[in-house]
Order: C-alpha cells, then sequence, then structure tokens
C-alpha cells in the first residue's frame, strides 16, 4: 500500500458573494430611450453606431443615444450613470472583449 | 453592473465571444449571474462598419439565436428560473487537502491549474512549517489581497498560504521575506489581460547578498535558484491566492508570456552601477532591503553598447519601437549604463530619464492612431486629465512625447561579459520593504 500524504491547499480566501438586485425589464421598448454605451475600447463606437442603425431601421419608435463613457472603463463613470438613470430607460453596453 | 445593480437601469452587456466563460465567470462571483449577457464575433478591432453591421445582423455564436433578439430579450423578458435572482455557493478554502498518494496530489494540483504546469514541490506540513521558520510573522497574519483584473474581486491570504505557495515553487525559507514581500504588493503576477502581460521584480539592499540573488552575469535566468524560484513562486502565489489564473475563465492572455514563468525576477548590480539604487530612488535607505514590482511585460528591445556618432538615434528608434502604452525600464548592464554617462553626460539617473523623455517623441496624428493609445489614454486624454489633455491639442505633425516622464525607469543588471542592454516595456507599480517580512 503507497503512503497517503496531507498536504496543504494553496488557494486563498475569496469575499462572500453578495447577491446583487437586477432591474425589473421594460414590457416593451416601444417609445422608450435606450442609451447605447460606448466603453471606448477597440472600435467599439463603430459597432454601437451599427446597433443605432439597426433600431432606426427595424424599431423606429425606439429613441438611442450612443453615449462614450467619460474617460476609460477601467473606472467607475457616475456621471454618465445619473444620466442614463435621469433620461433613459435601458442600456446596452459594449463592446466587451 | 454598476449601472443595472446600483442605478435600477435595465441592462444588456455585449461582449466578444472568446469572453463567454470569463464574463459569466464575473458575473456569477459578483452576485448578478442573471445579467443579461450577448455575444458577437471576435475581433471588433479593425473591422468596418459594414462588417460590423453584419455582426449586429448576424447571430449570437454562444446562444445561436439572432443578436438583435437577444438585446432586445435581455432587456424585456422578466427574470424568472435560473435568472431570478443571485445564488449562494460555497467559497470556502479548507486548509489543507485530502490526504491522497504523492501521484494522485501531483495530478489533483496540475488538474485544478495550481500549477503553472511544471513539476511542483508538494507542500507537505513538515515543509511548510520549515517555509513558515524564514519569517517572524505569524502563519494566520493577513498579508494581503490580490485580484486577476480590475473587474473581479479580491481574495485575501495569510502568511501561512503565501508559505505554502513558495514551497510549491522550490523556494527556501531563507528566501520566504522576499516572497512576502512580493506579496504585499498586491500587485499580481498573473494578470488576465489579452495583451498577455508578465510582471517584473527587481530586489535591492543587502537581502541580495544575504540569499545569493544574482545581479550580475545570467542574472534575469536561467541558473540562480534564488533568482529562479522567488520569481517563480511569485506566479504561484499570485494565481492560487487571487483565486485562479485558468485559460479562458480567468486568464485571456492570447500568446501567453515565458516571461511568467519567474516574472523576470532579479537583483540590481547596485555594486558597478555609476547611479544610486532603484530603491533609493524610491524612498528606501540604501541599507534596506526592498522589492520593486513592474506590471505589463510584454515588449523588449536591445542593442549592444552607445556607438559614438549615432548613439541618440539609436536610443530614439528602440523607443519608438516600444506601443505608448508600455512605457521603458532601460535595463542596463554596468558597460552600457557607463557609457551613458561618458557619452551622454548622465551623471544622475534623473538626467537619463529627462533625456529619454524628451528623445521619445512621435508625431501627434501617429500616436493618436494607436489601439492601446485609443483605448486607454484618449479617453484619459478627452477626460481632461494631463499631459494628455495638452497633447491632444498637438497638430497632426507636432512630435509629442511617447511616455510620461515618471513611467521611465532604469535598473542596472548584468555582468560585464558585453554592453548588451535592453528595454523592457512595462509599468512601475511600486517597492515594498522586505525587512517588515523578516
Amino acid at each position: 500500500m503507497t503512503d497517503k500524504l496531507t498536504v496543504f491547499n494553496p488557494v486563498g480566501f475569496p469575499p462572500k458573494v453578495v447577491p446583487k438586485p437586477l432591474a425589473p425589464r421594460l414590457p416593451s421598448l416601444q417609445g422608450k430611450t435606450l442609451y447605447l454605451v460606448d466603453c471606448r475600447f477597440d472600435d467599439s463606437d463603430i459597432f454601437l453606431r451599427q446597433m443605432q442603425a439597426w433600431f432606426a431601421d427595424h424599431m423606429p419608435s425606439v429613441r438611442t443615444v450612443v453615449k462614450p463613457i467619460s474617460s476609460v472603463y477601467l473606472k467607475d463613470d457616475p456621471a454618465t450613470w445619473e444620466e442614463i438613470k435621469a433620461n433613459g430607460h435601458a442600456a446596452v453596453v459594449g463592446v466587451g472583449h | 453592473m454598476t449601472i443595472e445593480a446600483k442605478y435600477g437601469v435595465p441592462t444588456v452587456a455585449v461582449h466578444t465571444d472568446k469572453f463567454d466563460r470569463v464574463v459569466r465567470s464575473v458575473a456569477d462571483v459578483s452576485g448578478m449571474p442573471g445579467l443579461r449577457q450577448v455575444f458577437v464575433p471576435q475581433p471588433i478591432m479593425g473591422k468596418t462598419a459594414v462588417e460590423l453591421r453584419a455582426y449586429v445582423d448576424g447571430t449570437d455564436p454562444i446562444s445561436g439565436r439572432p443578436v438583435m433578439q437577444e438585446v432586445i430579450d435581455g432587456l424585456t423578458r422578466p427574470f424568472d428560473g435560473p435568472d431570478a435572482g443571485a445564488r449562494e455557493f460555497d467559497r470556502s478554502t479548507p486548509r489543507l487537502v485530502e490526504p491522497d498518494t504523492e501521484d494522485n496530489l501531483r495530478r489533483l494540483f496540475l488538474d485544478n491549474h495550481w500549477t503553472d504546469g511544471l513539476p511542483i514541490v508538494l507542500p507537505t506540513e513538515e515543509r511548510v512549517a520549515a517555509m513558515l521558520a524564514g519569517s517572524h510573522r505569524k502563519p494566520d497574519e493577513i498579508v494581503g489581497r490580490m485580484r486577476s483584473t480590475h473587474f473581479r474581486e479580491y481574495w485575501e491570504y495569510t502568511v501561512e498560504k503565501v508559505a505554502v505557495n513558495a514551497v510549491m515553487a522550490g523556494a527556501r525559507p531563507e528566501y520566504f521575506r522576499v516572497i512576502l514581500a512580493l506579496a504585499a504588493t498586491g500587485v499580481t503576477a498573473r494578470g488576465s489581460s489579452s495583451s498577455a502581460v508578465a510582471t517584473m521584480a527587481v530586489v535591492n539592499g543587502p537581502i541580495r547578498r544575504e540569499i545569493a540573488m544574482n545581479a550580475g552575469t545570467g542574472a534575469m535566468g536561467p541558473y540562480n535558484h534564488a533568482n529562479a524560484t522567488i520569481g517563480r513562486a511569485y506566479g504561484l502565489l499570485s494565481q492560487n491566492l487571487q483565486g485562479g489564473s485558468v485559460p479562458g475563465i480567468s486568464y485571456m492572455g492570447n500568446q501567453g508570456n515565458s516571461y511568467a514563468y519567474n516574472s523576470v525576477t532579479f537583483a540590481e548590480n547596485e555594486e558597478r552601477s555609476p547611479w544610486e539604487p532603484f530603491h533609493v530612488q524610491h524612498g528606501l535607505r540604501p541599507d534596506a532591503s526592498a522589492v520593486s514590482v513592474f506590471t505589463g511585460c510584454r515588449s523588449t528591445a536591445f542593442t549592444l553598447g552607445l556607438r559614438e556618432k549615432h548613439w541618440r538615434e539609436h536610443v530614439r528608434n528602440l523607443l519608438r519601437g516600444m506601443d505608448p502604452h508600455g512605457p521603458p525600464t532601460l535595463l542596463l548592464d554596468p558597460i552600457a549604463a557607463r557609457q551613458f554617462v561618458d557619452r551622454g553626460g548622465f551623471a544622475k539617473k534623473e538626467a537619463l530619464i529627462d533625456w529619454l523623455h524628451d528623445t521619445a517623441r512621435l508625431p501627434a496624428s501617429e500616436y493618436w492612431d494607436y489601439q492601446l493609445v485609443q483605448n486607454y489614454i484618449y479617453p484619459r486624454a478627452t477626460f481632461g486629465e494631463e499631459p494628455w489633455a495638452s497633447n491632444l491639442r498637438a497638430a497632426p505633425d507636432e512630435l509629442i512625447p511617447m511616455f510620461r516622464r515618471e513611467d521611465i525607469h532604469v535598473v542596472v543588471v548584468g555582468g560585464e561579459t558585453n554592453g548588451y542592454w535592453r528595454i523592457m516595456g512595462c509599468t512601475y507599480q511600486n517597492t515594498v520593504s522586505v525587512d517588515e517580512w523578516r
């Protein structure tokens, strides 16, 4: 029989997962203002302009606003989030790679 | 996640498909497993508007459903079933692994992504106790927190956990104080950036001699036991203490980086340097021992010595070969360091750094067109951060600095077998006392 060894677990200690609420969904997007939030990474602005064009073509009642974040995506951007909360109904954030 | 959870705005996040597992993992550990995420093909970068419109009109490569249907559903479909709320799950970390044979434990460590792929020393109770004797710190003392990327949560670790990883790397107990100092930086050597970064660690002060680190011939590897195992321990402790570094989930380096095997760890050749040691530049006494860490190690450029006629142009060419997002740290063999003194009159490192800052320039239009400048610097310039905001006002042909002066560094290392020197593109993070961890 081969001897068994006792060894340490090398993994650190994770923080507790705290569930965060998800916002209630909208009944529909008709007549709503949708922010297309440009995270300013790898040509995401060009992509979001195409998504904006899709809404113009297929769902013209949806008002879309392409909104670049204020600085780099690594920084929180409360001014932009406040603006969207005040003036918008929903958001698409892109493009994370 | 912030706009959804904190501001209550229904949100869909759009990602490229290569990041499927990583973004779901981040949402899970952030307590938002139901976060609505939509995927388009990789890459976005460099695609034309027409090509990107095809992404919008196309299907989500993960779900197989139309991208825009996924977007609309994500904003309008009520939560139910598995989307309804965050799951609680066990995230405790046991102190010990279930006893098993040596072969089975080696396989377990490998299968769990607890190694760098090379054989390890199994962290038995006896070996870990011996490692802990290398410092006066208590085993249960918290050393710090670390995470693999800005978007993940910090994990915490104790002196004992650092010792476990130091044993695995093959380090000796007398190295433990340096390894603890590296852990205390809180800077990961296993960043998950898709740019495949590695970290560099420079050791200064008397500790270099005490543990026989190499600052001379071959200092950057291989062969010196302290340099090799301290650097490897830094990598292993980073991946394990931050909660993982698994390709596709918590490591996304596109090409990987062989520098990461020992985190470019070496001692500065203070004795043969014409300038003050790196740690003294950063506020420590010459007789103090310290370790300094640099992140984002990817690119290097090299040359031999400084030619009398065109050395300025040669250095400028090397600097221009760097990406402006990876500022230069010159790693100078003492021969090259003295040539900078002799040819340029740089009696102090600061004078050399001033000259490097002034020399490394690009036409503004070229500078701002770099992809990483667009991703990371241009947004900060438009936000008003200097010096970039001022540089943004430059005419297209105006030569502007590639790097901030404070991001340029110089370290002396090498054994004078010749005057080769190199530039490491990397970002200095901080310097931590080793003496506090003795």
